[in-house]
């Protein structure tokens, strides 16, 4: 059964990373950027329209759309996502070191969002009903409804410029090698974007976990469970909470997208030098090979949360795991 | 050991418009149960025998009001004293095998519910309490949807019995098995009320429940209409003192299979008198206006007004 789960999901993802090369492909082509100006920049005075003419023909710009993606794309199957302009380095090697940065952030921030947010979904779902709850469902409500970047600025002019207990900006210390960073300095710099990052994932697996608890406390395990002596908390501890893990592990894995998006705020909101920021500044600077990279990179970073939340119920719950054909 | 005297069972609810609604599920049980002996609760299906039992352990919903008294070991039971005793000296055996937890062992559930009847964690035997009920070693280690219905019930039995407990309300244990496990079941219901405990044993299968039960309280539509010893259910019924005890006895396969015509009413729209009186064949005109009040017999107690 997991193969065939495996060479499913693979197939789904090939045809995603196809349709939605082309269309990012196709996007990019229609729109007014002109590659050579955007990589030129502001130099584009100094050549000849003699000049410009040549690169474009190098570059082979002006042959027909399908012709340019038919190479892009052979290149893609064989690693080589072009050159990044803007940081002058092939755009596998600006991903993969922008990620592992932006990794540290998203992990943390998808961590913390989930243990907050089970934790509070627990609280609210005993006491459901109660003013606790309420005062947890408005609170969760409220964060939902706060747009990151904004939430970002109110913490970082709180704890960084009144009260000056986190720093302005940045993944490491200003002026410091980067092989001399300590692990205590990634953790200071990562306080505060992590928990802006967080924010936006706690309501979502707050208001789940809620709602789910409420509905396991209603089945007649627990009213036994009760009868032998339980007390509602007893209850949660020892069969609640064994009920709901999965179901809020696989909300946390299918939030990725929204990770990834708000990475893109928080990131460049710190200045934190991440995956996140490297898109806003691909986008800003019209640098293609690095946004088409990303995108494609994006997709299947998305995908992957959202393949191991379909799988964990496979691996993990035993009902289904003692039903698949050995 | 346990008795229980006028208990009445009502469920408020909001009908469109907020107006409040109550609903008189129970009215006016009337039950008691010895060290020893084992009491069958016998009615139709929703005739409330499970909102009886969820009532002296005080698991009935929010919206349930509870009326009458309930006595354990010779004192009133409060909701504070149910919610000490439940587990510990008194324990359920739910109907339904959805009651354990689909996610948690066995082992594990049957170790938790003796750990909450007061055992220490590691005294409590789960080996010896499987093997008692005639279940492999290796039970602990399944998951519930791995038992089949037999060893589901026996399980249930386990959680309830690996305790001390001095009560066992068991809520339709046999439902739905085969003749052999059913029977299987029952004589070690028999065995611990013979040991001392007092088995509360709900059910709509008179005739399995005669098998071992020294007596039977009789339910109607929400209200107990007799009480009697297990011997009278016997021959014709003839030693039986409410006609529905009678119709039930005989509408049985081996007794002839006399159906009473009619169904039970529902319990929004009670009968003024006598709950019975629309299928009773012997109906009076006081039948009909007052509720026949609870009048002793030979082998208990019986509520008709012709008995
Ligand atoms: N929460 C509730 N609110 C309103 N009515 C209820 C509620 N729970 C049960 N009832 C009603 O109370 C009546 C008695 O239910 P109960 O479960 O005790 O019947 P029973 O005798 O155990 O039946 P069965 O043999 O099917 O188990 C039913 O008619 C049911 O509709
Ligand atoms: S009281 Fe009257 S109606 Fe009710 S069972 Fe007795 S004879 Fe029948
Ligand atoms: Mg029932």
């Amino acid at each position: 059964m997991i193969r065939q789960l495996l060479v499913k999901k693979v197939t789904h993802l090939a045809s995603i990373v196809l349709s939605i090369s082309v269309i990012s492909f196709m996007l990019v082509s229609v729109s007014p950027i002109d590659p050579v100006r955007a990589y030129i920049g502001a130099d584009m005075l100094a050549i000849s329209r003699a000049q410009k003419e040549k690169i474009e023909e190098r570059w082979g710009i002006n042959e027909p759309m399908h012709v340019r993606y038919v190479k892009w794309f052979t290149e893609l199957l064989h690693g080589n996502l072009g050159h990044s302009f803007i940081f002058n380095q092939k755009v596998t090697k600006v991903i993969s070191t922008r990620f592992a940065t932006s990794l540290w952030l998203m992990a943390a921030a998808w961590v913390i969002s989930g243990m907050l947010g089970f934790v509070m979904g627990i609280v609210s779902g005993v006491m459901h009903g109660t003013f606790v709850d309420k005062l947890i469902r408005f609170y969760a409500y409220m964060l939902a409804s706060t747009p990151t970047f904004w939430m970002g600025m109110l913490l970082l002019i709180c704890f960084s410029m009144w009260l000056g207990w986190t720093p302005i900006c940045c993944a490491t210390p200003p002026g410091i090698l980067l092989e001399n960073v300590t692990f205590g300095q990634r953790i200071y710099h990562l306080i505060l974007p992590a928990a802006t990052l967080s924010i936006i994932g706690i309501a979502n697996i707050t208001l789940h976990t809620r709602q789910k608890l409420i509905d396991v406390l209603q089945s007649d395990f627990i009213l036994f469970a009760i009868s032998q002596g339980e007390t509602i908390w007893g209850a949660t501890r020892h069969h609640g909470i064994r009920n709901i893990i999965l179901p809020a592990i696989t909300i946390q894995f299918a939030s990725f997208s929204e990770l990834f998006g708000g990475s893109l705020l928080a990131e460049t909101v710190f200045a934190y030098p991440g995956l996140g920021q490297a898109t806003v500044l691909a986008g800003l600077k019209s640098d293609v090979p690095l946004l088409l990279g990303i995108v494609l990179f994006s997709v299947f970073f998305v995908f992957t949360g959202n393949t191991i939340a379909d799988l964990i119920y496979t691996l993990v719950d035993p009902r289904i795991k003692a039903g698949a054909p050995k | 050991m346990l008795s229980v005297h006028q208990l009445s069972v009502r469920f408020t609810s909001y009908e469109t418009g907020l107006k409040k609604k109550e609903t008189l599920v129970t009215s006016d049980l009337e039950l008691a149960v010895e060290k020893g002996q084992v009491v069958a609760v016998a009615g139709s299906s929703g005739s409330g025998k499970s909102l009886l039992a969820h009532a002296i352990l005080g698991i009935l919903p929010g919206n349930a009001r509870v009326s009458g008294e309930i006595m354990f070991k010779g004192t009133p039971v409060t909701p504070k004293r149910q919610i000490k005793i439940r587990g510990k000296e008194m324990a359920l055996i739910p109907q339904s095998i959805g009651c354990l937890d689909p996610l948690m062992r066995i082992g594990k559930q049957i170790t938790r519910a003796g750990i909450l009847s007061g055992i220490e964690k590691n005294k409590v035997r789960v080996t010896n309490i499987l093997r008692r009920y005639g279940l492999p070693d290796h039970t602990a280690n399944m998951f519930p949807f791995q038992l089949s219905g037999g060893m589901a019930r026996r399980v249930l039995l386990a959680t309830a019995t690996v305790g001390k407990a001095d009560l066992i309300i068991a809520d339709e244990p046999i439902h739905g098995l085969h003749e052999e496990v059913a029977s299987d079941i029952l004589s070690h219901l028999r065995e611990l009320a013979d040991q001392g405990k007092a088995i509360l044993l709900i059910t709509h299968d008179l005739s399995r429940s005669l098998l071992i039960a020294d007596k039977v309280v009789v339910f109607y539509a929400g209200t107990t209409v007799e009480e009697a010893s297990a011997t009278a259910f016997s021959g014709e019924g003839k030693n039986l003192h409410h006609p529905y005890s009678r119709a039930l006895w005989q509408a049985l396969p081996q007794n002839g299979f006399f159906p009473v015509s009619g169904t039970q009413p529902v319990l929004d729209h009670l009968p003024e008198g006598c709950v019975f009186a629309p299928r009773c064949d012997k109906t009076k005109f006081i039948c009909k206006i007052k509720r026949p009040p609870v009048m002793p017999t030979d082998g208990g107690f019986v509520r008709c007004f012709h008995a």
